[in-house]
């Protein structure tokens, strides 16, 4: 996989009016693989973040029976962590950090089409 | 009254844009057939939308069937469009009490006395409600108004203190299948889910949902985004959205994919508000 390939999958989803920046997280570690964030957002501490939330609602959907996540966007005052997580277990995670007022449907279409370009 | 029906479906026919539909949807109501009032009503609502009338007249019908949630969500859009809206308020009035939410129940229908000080049935209602009178099912008289309803004791109501765990999301839809409420560690305070083959999957969903909520505050406080509100998630058989009640507890709310992330979020709100007010009794 080039460099070039996660860069135009990162601009799918950062040209979304309202998206201040995207990443692609390797599920298994929480660790960095590409990122396009805004300044001052601490980028490995948010991957590996995300990456353990990732673990806990995969488990917790299969545990309810509804199956592994395709799509989850957490909510807040100030804006949202949207996640497509990738196939497998340890597969890679396109996340989106945007604004609150985004568009978040917009926003799903790109991660999931990115995902598929990284996939 | 079957001739009234026949007469309201011939005008109806005759001009479909006619709000004939109302009287129709109601007289159909009155005999019981409610499948086609159901959809008299949903017609009148695809031609008018924004019509406070509409959403009532379905949203009595929905109570008729013991949907109670979709009915609030009707009585809601009514009292939206039309705030002085007495049907909706009185509707919104019955499911409060019906869900123990005295406080919500007297509030409706205080907001209903005075848009219509004159009405007696409203002075009725509130004595009721103040005398802590039970609420029927609206079923066992779809003819009747619901706050008519709340006159003939049926139904069990919550009281303060008495309240157990499987009466946390009572009369609310999915309460015992797709509702519960954990606390900081994870232990079920209340609702249950069970997986889509019907086992009880409750334990181990909240054991796997301990901890969600201090990453999710980390996560977000990371990014300068506030506190967190909510974290909804598609699965490939079902939705889910969790929410967070109070400081030390969470919510989880599971539905088929056929409730789609934005419904589903609404249908949280609503269970956080419902939990937020079983926790403060609990204190």
């Amino acid at each position: 996989m080039t460099a070039d390939v996660f860069r135009q999958a990162l601009d799918l989803i950062t040209r979304v009016r309202g998206v201040r920046g995207a990443m692609l997280v390797s599920g298994d570690d929480g660790l960095v693989v590409a990122e396009q964030l805004m300044e001052g957002i601490k980028g490995t501490a948010v991957a590996a973040l995300t990456a353990s939330l990732a673990g806990r609602l995969r488990r917790a959907m299969d545990a309810a029976g509804v199956g592994s996540s395709v799509f989850w966007h957490l909510q807040a005052e100030q804006g949202a962590l949207l996640v497509v997580p990738g196939i497998g277990e340890g597969g890679l995670l396109v996340v989106a950090v945007a604004e609150p007022d985004v568009n978040i449907g917009l926003v799903r279409l790109e991660l999931l089409r990115a995902a598929e370009a990284v996939g | 009254m079957a001739d009234d029906v026949r007469a309201l479906s011939a005008e109806l026919a005759q001009d479909p844009q006619s709000l004939v539909f109302l009287r129709l949807g109601e007289a159909l109501r009155r005999k019981g057939q409610l499948d086609a009032a159901l959809r008299v009503a949903v017609n009148g609502l695809e031609r008018h939308p924004h019509l406070a009338d509409a959403h009532d007249l379905y949203a009595r019908l929905l109570a008729d069937k013991h949907e109670y949630e979709r009915a609030f969500d009707e009585w809601d859009m009514a009292v939206r469009i039309a705030p002085n809206h007495i049907g909706a308020l009185k509707g919104l009035a019955f499911l409060y009490f019906k869900v123990g939410d005295v406080a919500q129940a007297e509030a409706h229908l205080e907001a209903a006395r005075r848009y219509e000080p004159d009405d007696p049935t409203i002075a009725q209602a509130l004595v009721m409600v103040r005398g802590g009178a039970r609420p029927p099912s609206p079923t066992t008289a779809p003819a009747l108004e619901p706050v008519a309803t709340a006159a003939a004791p049926a139904a069990p109501a919550p009281t303060a203190g008495v309240l157990d765990e499987s009466q946390v999301f009572a009369g609310l839809e999915g309460a015992l299948e797709g509702l519960v409420l954990l606390d900081a560690a994870g232990m079920v305070l209340g609702g249950a889910l069970r997986s889509p083959a019907g086992a009880d999957v409750t334990d181990a969903v909240a054991a796997y949902l301990a901890g969600v909520s201090q990453e999710a505050a980390r996560t977000v406080k990371l990014l300068g985004l506030g506190v967190w509100v909510g974290l909804s998630a598609e699965g490939q058989h079902g939705n889910v959205h969790v929410a967070q009640p109070t400081k030390d507890a969470l919510l989880l709310v599971v539905r088929d994919r056929g409730v789609p992330l934005g419904r589903l979020a609404i249908l949280a709100q609503r269970a956080t508000a419902t939990a937020r007010r079983w926790l403060e009794r609990q204190r």
